[in-house]
């Protein structure tokens, strides 16, 4: 680790906002270990330094949420809202995660080795997300803009409501939401693919083989006198 | 909120540690629902052809000793053995399911009857969860499978009554985060064709729709399936039977749920916190379960 002494930060002794407070003050270039993590739920949040943090086992809600700069390592399994709202810096989940993976993400990236469940992506604003297995339904709902990568097969409704943000699925799509279609790939989605399949390390994805979804934009604006029921 | 969780023991040697590695679950749970705590224990303690009746005294100090002598007249010659557990207790005795429950009740209506079967016994109270479990001494318990629940009350009344698990056949066992929006009706249509309810609660009418459903011949994913298709409104069903038990999610599935599976166990709760201090759990297979999707496990 070129030198840096790892800080390590036990849950079993120290709250999780005592973990946070101590995480917060170490400055760029430092790595920590979060050891004991049991499922807690804020784990590692709001943090602005670039930093290296490893998550040595499962944890609970919202891990990484609104941070901007650190790069988050979880060996384990994630509860619902991991990455909720990132701004900067990385998220790796080395096995499965909760519902709403990546929720309204403005940038950085997360990816997911295992299955995510429902609702991953949903409202992603600019960030990346990349899922190596399945995704649950409901998958990038109004997301607004950025990348989601799926590895595996989709449930219902992928990408219902979708606004600019683009869904690549390496598997079966079960069906897609309102408002969203399947568009041809081009050569500038195909690099888009390669590059986040690269970085999230997946080889099990094919650029040429994924589905593209994107959205009809037949809801973007409402029309007052269309089907006039009510 | 409520919380929700269960563990059944794939190691028979961890079957004398089951109270004790349930009690932290509900305890971790206590910050999802912290008005009333119930358990299911599933353990075959009693002599073959025994049943167990899980009964919950109206008062502290109640006189079990006269309520056993009264069974024992009114059910003829039947021994009758009583397991005192805090202010309340378990019968054990040959009278079975036909009768027992009714033959129970009468002998004393203030007496309430909170679950029966071959296997199962039920402990759940008003209060926190280590309050509960200290009452009743849940930690000392042995046995293969528990399903547990701490309540946040929306639906119903906070009381000793309106506690989870609803355990209204024998050996079954529901618990429930959520809320059904049309359990009226199904209500109505259960009361139509002859079926009591105990209490107002929602989830006590799911409990009797399943009841029903497997008293008609079902097993319990089918009557599961049968549920998704009659109830409308948001759950985490955990049912238990007296070898198996199982999960469903409605197709909103905002009520969360994750699973972990080792050799030795499979363990749900509500929240991953809640199964983090089960033995070799860094190691299990972890997951959130799908909505409308069955999950069941054998014992």
């Amino acid at each position: 680790m070129g030198g840096v002494a790892t800080v390590e930060l036990s849950c079993a002794e120290l709250s999780v906002r005592e973990v946070n407070a101590a995480l917060r003050a170490l400055p760029d270039g430092s790595v920590a270990r979060v050891i004991a993590p049991r499922g807690l739920h804020n784990l590692a949040v709001g943090l602005t330094a670039r930093i290296d943090i490893t998550i040595a086992g499962n944890a609970g809600y919202y891990l990484a949420g609104l941070c901007d700069g650190p790069d988050v390592d979880v060996e384990g399994f994630v509860g619902w809202s991991v990455g909720e709202n990132l701004m900067s810096g990385t998220v790796r989940v080395r096995g499965n995660a909760s519902e709403c993976a990546g929720a309204s993400a403005r940038g950085g990236l997360i990816v997911i080795e295992g299955d995510a469940s429902s609702r991953a992506g949903i409202s992603l604003k600019g960030g990346m997300i990349a899922i190596g297995g399945d995704v649950g339904h409901m998958s990038g709902f109004m997301a607004q803009a950025g990348t989601i990568l799926i590895g595996g097969d989709a449930a219902d409704s992928l990408g219902d409501s979708l606004y600019e943000a683009v869904i690549y699925v390496g598997g079966k799509i079960r069906s897609l939401g309102s408002d969203a279609r399947v568009e041809e790939l081009d050569a500038e989605d195909m690099r888009r693919v390669r590059e986040l399949a690269a970085a999230a390390g997946f080889d099990h994805v094919i650029a040429e083989d994924v589905t593209k979804v994107a959205s009809a934009k037949q809801l973007y604006n409402f029309d007052a006198l269309k089907d006039q029921k009510y | 909120m409520c919380g929700i969780t269960g563990l059944q023991l794939r190691n028979p040697s961890l079957y004398p540690q089951l109270g004790q590695l349930t009690v932290p679950m509900l305890d971790v749970l206590a910050s999802r629902g912290p008005d009333s705590t119930g358990v299911a224990v599933y353990r075959h303690d009693a002599p073959p052809g025994q049943h167990k009746y899980s009964l919950c005294a109206p008062s502290a100090g109640y006189d079990w000793a006269g309520y056993v002598s009264a069974l024992e007249g009114a059910a003829g010659v039947v021994p009758v053995e009583f397991r005192a557990r805090g202010r309340d207790g378990v019968i054990v005795t040959s009278i079975g399911p036909d009768r027992g429950p009714e033959l129970l009740t009468a002998i004393d209506p203030s007496v309430r009857l909170f679950g029966y079967g071959t296997a199962i016994e039920v402990y759940k109270d008003v209060g926190p969860a280590a309050e509960v479990c200290a009452r009743y001494d849940v930690g000392s318990m042995g046995g293969y499978q528990a399903v547990g629940h701490t309540r946040m009350a929306t639906e119903s009344a906070v009381t000793t009554e309106h506690s989870h698990p609803f355990a209204v056949s024998s050996d079954l066992a529901l618990v429930h985060n959520g809320s059904f929006s049309n359990y009226a009706s199904v209500r109505r249509q259960l009361a139509d064709r002859g079926v009591r309810f105990d209490t107002d609660n929602d989830s006590e009418v799911a409990a009797r729709y399943i009841a029903m459903q497997m008293a008609g011949g079902a097993d319990l994913a089918e009557a599961l399936l049968l549920v998704m298709k009659t109830f409308d409104g948001f759950y985490t069903l955990l049912v238990a039977a007296e070898r198996s038990i199982a999960i469903v999610r409605d197709s909103f599935a905002c009520k969360p749920m994750v699973v972990a599976e080792t050799d030795d166990y499979v363990a749900v709760g509500s929240e991953y916190v809640a199964l983090a201090g089960l033995p070799g759990v860094e190691k299990a297979r972890v997951f959130e379960p799908m909505p409308e999707e069955i999950y069941t496990w054998e014992a």
